[in-house]
């Protein structure tokens, strides 16, 4: 940069730091979460059938998933789950889906857990009424859910 | 609205420990304003983090991801002073980002 005080440069050195982050994602052959693309008719996917068919199946249950989340939410727009996987019982957990059944549209987040980080997510989701919400982990192509129900005080908010 | 970002980094013995608040109206696109006009969706569709430039999360959402969104994530390999990077895009194609230092 020979302006270094020049916004315009600025500008430019916050477009590059984001072009690195974009082409560090890009530049990891081996990982096919890099190159895929954010599966829409998943996210727009009505009622847990259509949502499990297009993320590729029913699972199965598997005690390897441990999903917590409060037994009462006191506040449906907000309802902090946290999904963690036990290793030795379930390995190689390469993604994370978070389902609230009942939702207009049940997938909420997938989480893409490359290797090095440890299958665990934590967020925050919204449930529209009392139902099911599951937790998904996919490992070695093969699809695994824990279930819990959630009683929701005043879902409104969305 | 890119609006700031709070994020956490802390080394907790093998592991680095990140949470991440952004700053998000979230919408679904289902709500009504006061005057019966539906309110337009806005949520963010993807976020990416990177610990020194490697990517350790990669996520999709949906508009069921809470208002102000929180990402609570663990990876290995991490060591105090590594830079923590989290960036979203939204279905505006509006941006944000924010960094900080693992502690």
């Amino acid at each position: 940069m020979t302006h270094p005080t020049h916004p315009a440069s600025i500008a430019r050195r916050g477009f590059l730091r984001l072009g690195a982050v974009v082409a560090a994602t890009a530049l990891l052959p081996s990982k096919l979460w890099a190159a895929m693309a954010r599966p829409k008719e998943a996210f727009t996917a009505t009622g847990l059938d259509d949502t499990f068919a297009q993320i590729g199946g029913t699972p199965e249950m598997h005690d390897g998933i441990i999903f917590s989340s409060p037994d009462i939410a006191e506040n449906g727009a907000v309802v902090p789950v946290k999904v963690e996987i036990d290793t030795a019982k379930l390995p190689n957990v390469d993604k994370i889906y978070v389902l609230v059944e009942l939702n207009p549209n049940p997938l909420s987040a997938m989480f893409m857990v490359p290797a090095g980080t440890k299958p665990f997510v934590e967020t925050r989701v919204k449930v529209a009424q009392t139902c099911n919400l599951y937790a998904v982990a996919e490992a070695g192509g093969k699809l695994y859910m824990a279930k819990e129900t959630k009683v929701t005080l005043g879902g409104c908010g969305g | 609205m890119a609006g700031r970002m709070r994020i956490r980094a802390q080394q907790q013995g093998d592991h680095t420990e990140v949470k991440a608040l952004m700053r998000h109206p979230m919408e679904t696109g289902q709500r009504k304003d006061q005057a019966g006009q539906a309110i337009p969706a806005h949520f963010i569709e993807e976020v990416t983090m990177t610990h020194n430039g490697n990517v350790v999360m990669h996520a999709y959402w949906g508009a069921a991801v809470s208002a102000n969104p929180f990402l609570g994530v663990q990876f290995e390999g991490g060591a105090a002073g590594d830079e923590v990077v989290v960036t979203w895009r939204d279905n505006k194609g509006e941006t944000g980002e924010g960094s900080t230092k693992i502690r």
